[in-house]
């Protein structure tokens, strides 16, 4: 289990905001898929990668989000509060790329941390040079996205490239900062044996990763590149069936990683 | 009512008794007084449990040897020429040799009774159902000498009633079967023996000559010696089983045995709509702690006691017609059995047999019935709530009810009746209601109290809303006086049906094991909650044109613009919801209820929302003519957008004063949607019943689908409206989903990657 810091308990409320505008797809409360416990997920909106199976192209331009002050998101945490003592939860940033929008992270986490609740941060980390250390320092667990492990790969896979990843995750790392992290797996395009040893390699020097998600790709955001309009490379593509899940994820154990 | 002093008990009774922590209950019936001194709590977690044993499970495999038979035909057998009562039918067994626990409604295994004490009609149409013929003796019986409720019923019912009844808009009224929703304190019987219960009952009958003969007190007299011939009786069919139950049980397997008899003997008398057994396991521990400390039983024999007591809970049968079953889908019986909870003084009334009660979900697969329903609070043993998480992911067998709130309402020895009902056992009882429909009460307030379908005027005739578009200020005034004609005929048809209960299809065993003076509730209750709520959303925070046929009704709407929906933690439309239960509950308690019944309300549907929403013309919140409701207090399927948690907070907001009788909500998770490792699953579940109840949700039904679950789903989607698949950042109904997809999310979702 991941340990993470203790909350802080009975902090002074959060001051006023100071006027930040976040541009925001949608909010949830979800269990288990975004962090520990139950999650008050943010989906923000805009992405600068274009991820051949994304099942959100609906948040990738920034402009079509609803603009919302922080200050609203920041009453919506205080809501959920007591929902976050019982299940052991905490807020969730995803997107879209949260770190297209870092004033938002910093402000909203920070709040976060008055009021005594968890933050974690999903992310491709390939705008982690965007996040400060003020803003990691009020972070309490980053997901990581590692897409793939070689570079000719991730570009073909996301359409940019690997380093700002692996220098986020090696940054990460060097100041103690837990990281889960997330691989999704697509038959012929992130599967192969060479990815996934490679995937397996960057992770390995990171010892504050607690975990590896695999994931397995799925074509439930299929009708929603159909609706907009968007040409979809994955047509027809099956999830991956159960032993290829098998044979990456103990591939990547092979690396000494706990992989779920 | 009192039972002879502790000094004077026979010798027998000092012997059942030894051993046990004496107190006020040796004195008087006072079953929470034993409970309260007698119980251990027991703390630890679930590795004391044994599996079923060889004799269990062949005794379960005759059973299931005969269910697909019985579910092909509807009915494995009926005794047709037999009204049924305490002891109509010769004693019967499953294997005789190999029963620990024994006692059938009939004198076979899921052999059908016929009770035509609630109606004649009625049983003449099931017989027919299920091809079997109407003895004609009978018929002469019930038709020329015999009234019946039914019957009763429909003598008395204003003309008021009989519309609303027709329409809709009051329906599932237990006028023509049994009320049910009583619950016997069947924990009397192995506690004090027959012959105490008999004399205390004469006690409480000798004490009303006292009373001047008016005639609630003549009433009173005859239940409480017809009570008394009902404990005779039982102490009777005891005897043919070969028990003499007239004094205390002397061990668990006479304790389980004792008081199972006394529940047979109600199943026998009645066929309630729900034929519930209270809050026995805690109870049964002490009988069974006090034969382990004592070295007569191991765990197994504990357990398998537990085991064949369940069994027995599992094939309780009633004929019914095709028309409940509509209502009421699945044959269900709702045998339940309220588990844990805490007591007054905070100790959790947790014990081993709370633990052996869910345990019979795997010794013999995961069952609807008993219906077990944990009493659950933040403050219960870790090592319990887990083991219920666990339960309820690998059978989503098991339901989950506030015991704070049942608490706060009923003390600590309260059980649930049916689904959602709580009650004190043994001291409360309630006239069931089933429910009336808001959403159409609503159509009515707009059409001048005219039926959208029919056209028929129903409510009174009132000036109808003609506008182009809809006014909200106009619609809630329109609503509220619509909901004042509503509940006063919905009273008065609740008041009929129960004073011709009381009359011909009197509960007396039921009753016999109640204090003589209980505490009577009206359990009202409504449906379509969340269409109503969500229409007048729409018509304040959109722009609603009302589609009118030729004679002016409007039988359809047009909506423009956006609304927030109910089943969003939105207090917009949510306060509108809290608004409609205050309202009704207010109207409700202006209008007497028959013997002075205090009058409460449920938000709850079981499964008839589907037969509900068929009679229900369009609403304003853009739901089709025909199409179903969300059940009890459910949004309506696909309104709620930020997760299953958030719509169990919109829920959570309907005041539990306004609804005493229980709200319910159901909600479907997939064990992914739970977490990756089995104890991530098990931590987030326990998360979330904590998060619901801390925030005054009141009841859950959890369903951790599996893959045959999903596949079963494919195959008949209209058994699944609200089955949602969660996968990161995106959430789906199952059957919305192409085929091709839904075999995507059963190949993937399925892959445990523990």
């Amino acid at each position: 289990m991941t340990r993470l810091p203790p909350p802080v308990v009975a902090a002074p409320p959060p001051t006023a905001p100071s006027g930040v505008t976040a541009s925001v797809h949608s909010w949830e409360l979800a269990t288990a898929v975004d962090g520990p416990g139950t999650r008050l997920t943010v989906f923000l909106s805009g992405c600068p990668l274009r991820c051949r199976y994304c099942h959100n192209p609906d948040t990738w331009r920034f402009e079509d989000g609803t603009p919302t002050p922080v200050g609203d998101l920041v009453e919506l945490v205080r809501r959920y509060r007591p929902v976050f003592t019982a299940t052991g939860g905490g807020v969730t940033l995803s997107g879209g790329e949260p770190l297209r929008q870092p004033d938002v992270v910093r402000e909203l986490f920070t709040a976060c941390r008055r009021m005594g609740v968890r933050t974690a941060l999903d992310t491709s980390g390939f705008l982690g040079a965007d996040a400060d250390d003020e803003l990691l320092d009020v972070t309490d667990l980053v997901l990581l996205d590692v897409k793939s492990g070689l570079a000719d790969t991730y570009r073909a896979v996301t359409g940019g490239e690997l380093a700002p990843t692996v220098a986020f995750g090696d940054r990460l790392a060097a100041r103690g900062d837990r990281m889960w992290i997330r691989f999704v797996l697509v038959p012929g395009l992130t599967d192969a044996d060479e990815n996934v040893d490679a995937v397996g390699r960057i992770v390995a020097r990171w010892p504050t990763v607690d975990r590896v998600e695999v994931l397995p790709f799925h074509q439930l955001g299929e009708h929603k590149w159909d609706a907009l309009g968007i040409p979809y490379s994955l047509h027809g593509v099956r999830p991956p069936d159960a032993e290829t899940q098998d044979r990456v994820r103990a591939r990547l154990r092979s690396h000494g990683l706990l992989v779920l | 009512m009192t039972v002879t002093s502790a000094r004077a008990v026979d010798a027998g009774t000092e012997e059942a008794w030894r051993g046990l922590v004496a107190g006020a209950w040796q004195d008087r019936i006072d079953v929470r007084d034993f409970i309260q001194r007698n119980v251990r709590p027991y703390l630890g977690d679930a590795g004391f449990l044994e599996g079923p044993t060889p004799r269990t499970t062949a005794l379960w495999a005759r059973i299931a040897a005969l269910l697909p038979e019985e579910r092909r035909r509807g009915v494995l057998d009926v005794d047709a020429t037999t009204p049924s009562s305490i002891l109509a039918h010769a004693p019967g067994w499953i294997d005789r040799e190999h029963e620990l626990i024994v006692g059938l409604q009939t004198d076979a295994p899921l052999k059908r009774a016929i009770m035509p004490f609630g109606g004649w009609r009625l049983v003449a149409k099931e017989l027919e159902t299920y091809g079997y013929p109407v003895d004609p003796a009978l018929e002469t019986i019930f038709t020329r000498y015999r009234r019946t409720h039914n019957d009763g019923v429909f003598d008395v019912y204003p003309a008021a009633v009989l519309r609303a009844r027709r329409s809709g808009v009051v329906t599932g009224l237990p006028d023509a079967y049994g009320r049910g929703r009583i619950i016997g304190d069947y924990r009397r019987v192995p506690l004090y023996g027959v012959d105490a219960l008999v004399a205390a009952k004469r006690e409480e009958r000798a004490e009303l000559d006292l009373r001047y003969s008016d005639e609630p007190t003549i009433r009173l007299r005859e239940e409480v010696a017809e009570q008394i011939r009902a404990l005779e009786d039982l102490r009777t069919m005891a005897e043919r089983y070969g028990f003499d139950i007239r004094g205390p049980a002397r061990t668990g397997r006479e304790a389980v045995q004792w008081l199972y008899f006394g529940y047979l003997a109600a199943i026998k008398e009645q066929n309630g709509a729900a034929m519930s057994l209270g809050r026995v396991s805690t109870f049964l521990d002490v009988y069974l702690q006090r034969d382990l400390d004592r070295g007569l039983i191991d765990e197994r024999r504990a357990q398998e006691l537990v085991d064949d007591l369940v069994i027995k809970l599992r094939i309780v049968r009633f004929l019914r017609t095709p028309e409940y079953d509509e209502l009421f889908s699945g044959d269900p019986t709702w045998v339940t059995e309220s588990i844990g909870g805490l007591a007054e003084d905070g100790r959790p009334l947790v014990t081993r047999t709370s633990f052996r009660f869910l345990q019979t979900l795997y010794d013999l697969g995961p069952a609807p019935e008993p219906n077990l329903t944990v009493l659950w609070d933040s403050g219960l043993p870790e090592g319990f709530k887990r083991f219920c998480a666990k339960v309820s992911i690998d059978t989503s067998s098991i339901q989950y009810e506030s015991d704070r709130a049942i608490r706060g309402a009923c003390g600590d020895d309260a059980a649930i009746a049916c689904c959602v009902s709580p009650m004190r056992v043994g001291k409360q009882m309630q006239f069931f209601g089933a429910r009336v429909n808001v959403a159409k009460a609503l159509l009515y307030a707009i059409n001048g109290g005219r039926d959208e379908v029919s056209g028929e005027q129903i409510g009174p005739v009132t000036v109808p809303l003609m506008g182009d578009v809809l006014d909200f200020d106009e619609v809630w005034t329109a609503y509220l006086r619509e909901l004042d004609w509503l509940a006063a005929t919905y009273v008065e048809a609740l008041n009929c049906i129960h004073f011709m209960h009381d009359k011909y299809a009197y509960e007396r065993l039921e009753m016999a094991l109640h204090d003589r003076d209980v505490l009577r509730t009206l359990a009202c209750g409504i449906a379509g909650l969340s269409v109503a709520t969500d229409s007048l959303s729409a018509i304040r925070d959109a722009r609603v044109h009302p589609v009118r046929d030729e004679s002016g009704l409007a039988v359809d709407y047009r909506v423009e613009g956006d609304f927030p929906a109910y089943g969003n933690d939105d207090d917009r439309v949510d306060a509108i919801a809290v608004s409609i239960v205050h309202a009704f509950m207010e109207r409700l308690r202006r209008h007497p209820a028959y013997r002075d019944a205090v009058h409460t309300q449920s938000v709850l549907t079981i499964t008839s929302n589907v037969v509900y929403g068929r009679h229900t013309g369009a609403t304003p919140d853009g739901r089709p003519a025909g199409a179903p409701s969300a059940p009890g207090a459910n949004p309506m399927n696909g309104r709620d957008v930020h997760g299953m948690l958030a719509a169990a907070l919109s829920v959570a907001k309907l005041p539990f004063a306004d609804a005493r009788d229980g709200i319910s909500l159901t909600s479907t998770i997939v064990p992914q949607g739970l977490g990756r490792t089995e104890e991530e699953r098990v931590g987030n579940l326990t998360g979330l019943l904590d998060a619901y109840t801390a925030a005054g949700g009141y009841h859950l039904n959890v369903n951790v689908l599996n893959r045959s679950t999903l596949e079963d789903a494919m195959a008949h989607p209209d058994r699944y409206p609200e089955l949602t698949i969660r996968v990161s950042g995106y959430a789906v109904r199952f059957i919305r989903l192409t085929r091709e997809q839904q075999l995507d999310v059963i190949s993937r979702t399925f892959h445990e990657s523990v």
